[in-house]
Parts: C-alpha cells; sequence; structure tokens
C-alpha cells in the first residue's frame, strides 16, 4: 500500500462521516404576531422616516382653497352639490387637455355618486381633501358613444335613482312619476342620431357600477389624468368652493 | 452535478488529512437546527401604524415597530429569512409622493431577504417599478411573470437559494395573471406564465437539482376563491403539487387565525399561511430539522 492508496483510503473514511448529514424536516411551529403598539418602536427606522412624513404631511396639509359650508353626497336627490363641483371640475381640467391632443371637445360628464369617498368639511381644503375624497388611483378617460348607448346611459340614471355626478351643460329631466322625460345639451335637445364624448373614469368604463353602455362605444380615449389630480388642480386654482344643488338632474314634482 | 459534488467532498477529506480524528468527532454530532420564516404580504405603503382613531385597526402595525419584532427574532434565531409576497406598493400617500422608494428603502434596513411582485407593484408601471430597485437591497423572484421583453428582464430570478446553518433553502415566487387587473399599458410585454406549471417545474428543479432542504412557494395569487373553484389559488396549488413545504400567500387580503395545513398532491402535510394585510400581522414559521430519519418517515408534526 503506497501514499496515494492510504490517502484514498482515509478519504473513503472521513467521506462518510463528513458528509454534510442527511437532515429531516421533523416539526414545524407556525404562528402569527400581531403589530401592535405594545412593541417597541426602532428609533433608527422611525428617524429615517421622520423627514419623508414631515414632507408628505406638510405638502397634504397645505391649504389650496377654503370651503364655505360643509358638502357631502347625502345631500341631494338626483345632483348634490358636492357631486356637481367634482363632474364641473373634471370638465374644467379634462376638456383643455382632450381638445389639445384631439382637437374635439367633451360633450359632458358622468362619475359615479359612489365614487365620492369623504365629506369636505367646511373652512380650509387642502391636498389631503382631495386624497380623501378620492383616495383611489382613478383616471380620467373620454368615451365616443352613439346615440343608442347615450339613450342607455340616460336610462341607466332615470332607473338608478341616484345623484351620480353630471356636468352642468347636461340637463336631465324625470317625469313625477320618475320615469324619463327629457334630456338637453347646452340647451338643446340630444340628437341620438349623434355620437358624443363623455368623459368618465376608467372603473366606470371597465363596467363598475354596471354602467354596461360605455362598453359598446366607438372609441376610448385615455387621458393618463388621474381624477385626484383633477381636484387638486382645480381646488389649486379657485379661492373658494361654493357649488351649489340645482336642476341639472331632477325629478319634476306633483 | 453529481461529480462536482464528489470532488468537492474528495478535496475537503484530503484537506482533513492531517487532522486525525478531530475532524471525524466534530461531524458526527447529531443536532438540532431551526430555520425561522418571517412574512408580510399587502403591505400596501404603510409605513406609518393606524392611528388611534381608526375605525378597523387602531394603534395596530407601522415599520418601525415590526423592524424590533423582527430583530428580537433574529437575535433568537440568527438563521432567520424575512420574506414578502408581493403588493408593496400603493395605499398611502407615501407611494404618491416617493413612487416606492420609501417602501424599499424600509424593507432593505429591516433586511429583507426575498419578495416575489404582486399585480399593485405595476401601478407607476413596469418602468416605476423598474426605477425603484436600486433601493432593493433584497431580491425579487417570479417564476411565472417572463420578463424577457421588458426592462425588468434579468432583474427578476425565478427562485432563490439562500443557506442558513448548513440548511439550503429554495425560494421561487408566484404572480397573479394580471390581465383584466392591470392595465397592458403598465406591465407591457410581461408574460404570465402558467402557475401550476411553473410550481410543478420549480418544485422539481430545487427539489432534484438544487437538493433543497426546505421550499418555499412566494405567492400573490390569492388564498382561495371559494366562488370560482377553477381559479387557481394557493390552497388549489397547494394541494395538487408536491415537495413545497409552505406557501406564503397574499393579494386577497386573507386575516388567518393560525396558518392552514394542507395534504399535497402525496398526501403530506405543507402550510400555506398569509397574514392579512397592511402590515398588521408578521408570519412566524419555525422549521425543526434532525437526523432522525424515523421520525421524519412518520410524517412530519405540524404544530400550529
Amino acid at each position: 500500500m503506497n501514499y496515494k492508496h492510504f490517502i484514498f483510503l482515509f478519504s473513503i473514511l472521513i467521506l462518510n462521516s463528513c458528509k454534510k448529514q442527511d437532515v429531516y424536516l421533523n416539526k414545524i411551529e407556525g404562528q402569527q404576531i400581531n403589530i401592535s403598539d405594545s412593541l417597541e418602536i426602532d428609533q433608527s427606522i422611525e428617524d429615517f422616516i421622520k423627514p419623508y412624513r414631515e414632507h408628505v404631511n406638510s405638502n397634504l396639509d397645505s391649504v389650496l382653497a377654503y370651503a364655505v359650508e360643509t358638502y357631502s353626497k347625502s345631500d341631494g336627490d338626483y345632483n348634490t352639490a358636492i357631486g356637481n363641483m367634482m363632474a364641473d371640475a373634471v370638465y374644467e381640467e379634462s376638456n383643455p387637455v382632450f381638445n389639445s391632443r384631439t382637437g374635439e371637445d367633451i360633450d359632458f360628464v358622468l362619475l359615479n355618486h359612489g365614487g365620492i369617498r369623504s365629506i369636505i368639511s367646511k373652512g380650509d381644503v387642502t391636498t389631503r381633501t382631495a386624497y380623501e375624497v378620492m383616495p383611489f388611483d382613478n383616471s380620467i378617460v373620454v368615451v365616443k358613444l352613439k346615440g343608442a348607448q347615450v339613450r342607455e346611459l340616460l336610462d341607466y340614471l332615470s332607473k338608478a335613482k341616484r345623484a351620480h355626478p353630471i356636468s352642468k351643460k347636461l340637463n336631465i329631466v324625470l317625469d313625477v312619476d320618475g320615469n324619463f322625460k327629457s334630456a338637453t345639451l347646452n340647451s338643446k335637445p340630444l340628437d341620438f342620431s349623434k355620437t358624443y364624448n363623455v368623459a368618465t373614469n376608467d372603473y366606470l368604463y371597465n363596467g363598475g357600477d354596471r354602467m354596461d353602455f360605455f362598453k359598446t362605444n366607438d372609441s376610448l380615449y385615455v387621458l393618463d389624468y388621474k381624477v385626484r389630480n383633477v381636484l387638486i388642480d382645480y381646488f389649486t386654482k379657485i379661492d373658494t368652493l361654493n357649488p351649489v344643488i340645482d336642476n341639472r338632474f331632477i325629478q319634476l314634482k306633483k | 452535478m453529481q461529480r462536482r459534488q464528489f470532488l468537492q467532498q474528495t478535496a475537503a477529506a484530503s484537506a482533513l488529512v492531517g487532522l486525525s480524528g478531530l475532524g471525524l468527532t466534530s461531524f458526527t454530532t447529531a443536532s438540532t437546527k431551526k430555520i425561522t420564516i418571517l412574512h408580510t404580504n399587502d403591505v400596501h405603503s404603510h409605513i406609518d401604524a393606524f392611528g388611534p382613531d381608526d375605525g378597523r385597526n387602531p394603534n395596530q402595525g407601522g415599520v418601525a415597530r415590526r423592524a424590533s419584532l423582527v430583530e428580537a427574532i433574529r437575535k433568537e434565531n440568527p438563521n432567520t429569512l424575512l420574506l414578502d409576497a408581493g403588493d408593496i406598493f400603493q395605499g398611502t400617500p407615501y407611494f404618491n409622493y416617493y413612487g416606492g422608494e420609501l417602501e424599499f428603502k424600509l424593507m432593505s434596513m429591516l433586511k429583507y431577504d426575498v419578495a416575489t411582485i404582486g399585480n399593485h407593484d405595476f401601478d407607476n408601471s413596469i418602468e416605476g417599478l423598474y426605477a425603484q430597485l436600486p433601493h432593493a437591497k433584497f431580491d425579487f423572484v417570479s417564476a411565472n411573470y417572463d420578463f424577457s421583453n421588458t426592462i425588468m428582464d434579468t432583474h427578476v430570478k425565478p427562485y432563490r437559494i439562500i443557506v442558513k446553518d448548513d440548511i439550503k433553502i429554495g425560494i421561487f415566487g408566484l404572480g397573479i395573471e394580471l390581465d383584466g387587473l392591470v392595465e397592458k399599458r403598465m406591465y407591457k410585454e410581461t408574460v404570465y406564465l402558467d402557475p401550476t406549471e411553473m410550481a410543478q417545474e420549480m418544485s422539481r428543479v430545487l427539489k432534484e437539482d438544487e437538493k433543497c432542504d426546505l421550499i418555499i412557494c412566494l405567492s400573490h395569487l390569492g388564498y382561495n376563491y371559494s366562488n370560482r373553484p377553477e381559479k387557481i389559488s394557493d390552497l388549489k396549488l397547494a394541494s395538487i403539487t408536491k415537495d413545497i413545504d409552505l406557501i406564503i400567500g397574499g393579494h386577497t387580503h386573507t386575516f388567518l387565525k393560525k396558518p392552514t395545513v394542507v395534504k399535497n398532491s402525496e398526501g403530506k402535510n405543507m402550510l400555506v399561511n398569509q397574514v392579512g394585510c397592511y402590515g398588521i400581522n408578521l408570519g412566524k414559521i419555525d422549521f425543526y430539522f434532525d437526523a432522525d430519519k424515523n421520525k421524519a418517515a412518520n410524517g412530519t408534526s405540524i404544530i400550529v
């Protein structure tokens, strides 16, 4: 037995014991730990977050406008002050963008009542207000609708009996029994042989609130403009927020 | 592969020749090894704890508190991994202001090891996600998003292997179908591959080729869809695959009282877990290994 043989044998010997020992999974323990206020705060993490938090908060709390009253989506039957403000803001802020890109104008705006997520309180209106009213990242789209689909839209609004926000140039009247009576745009009756540019949010365009009439359309224009940013831009532009309930969507009284 | 292993072992053995019997004894001691897996999901930019007036989760969550908890657990067991199952982004103004920078920086400070990608992580488009990658000192895994024709190409691996205390841990990722959930213009040319097929492929690679001792799936598929049984979910995936020890889930914001024990396709018990959302909870799963084959043959005991 020479030197090489010796190494070989010795290697075999050690290999058997030194080879990565086989391990077997024998037990698993699982639990969930609540992150509650009984846990200590890691100060280095807290200190790291602080400047970010302060910047966000000072920005969110910067005053953009002043609200004369408190506005809630539950104040009003077929139109509300806050909803009217939102639909008109979408028209005012989106139409210049849409027009500059397409050369056309938005005819009217339709949003959803449920999309107003918070009241606007009397007093300072801040960026935070915009986040509260619109916490979601939905964006404005302009949908080209044929007369038939505009008819469906009016039918939907007549039956929904909710104050889904519409912009001010559209006027919808229901009769005393709550059936559709008439609709005008810029004081002229809607022409159902025409197509209309309807601005809405991408949630409704994608079938949200069962507004299925948006599905059948001639074209879709994505504005890449978030509803929240519309509100921030609108609040920045105005000094005083003073929207009112008007006659844009009403039911005739007996 | 086997040849290389043999060569490495021979080299190690040769180096020990001079050490006489000393090396022998130190290798033969059998001991229990413990691997701790910590996990979060759907934190959605919730960096600060909920305030005392919050209607649902007052005084809960917060990264600074999670950090101290993770640190304490690491002190107790250095063989600890920290994982996240996606939807790191979107949910507080921090995301709107900083695009995910703060989320990634804080996860890096907490020493997260691996995360997978949720649908909301595309909310600033795939470019927005890519732009924040320099802030993430942890890895992203996804086996069923093919990023080849996107800016994310090479930045996301199907799986990652981490060795702790000689225990080889394989972690692979799975993402939910993006079509219908995320706009195409946001995820661009990301291709969604079948998660079941990829899970089967990954568990084979990790078990047979990589010889992992522990296989973990980081999933953003969702816990369970009782109204849509045909839709792939963590519970369904668990029951039709094998060799996966733990599925850490997300997407459905499911709060479980305790991890769910599921029988896999071979009838072996494994775990599916998810810890709700917004950083309100931390999941903690301890895996104990030892040299006793007989105990393992009788089935792993699971205590939840």
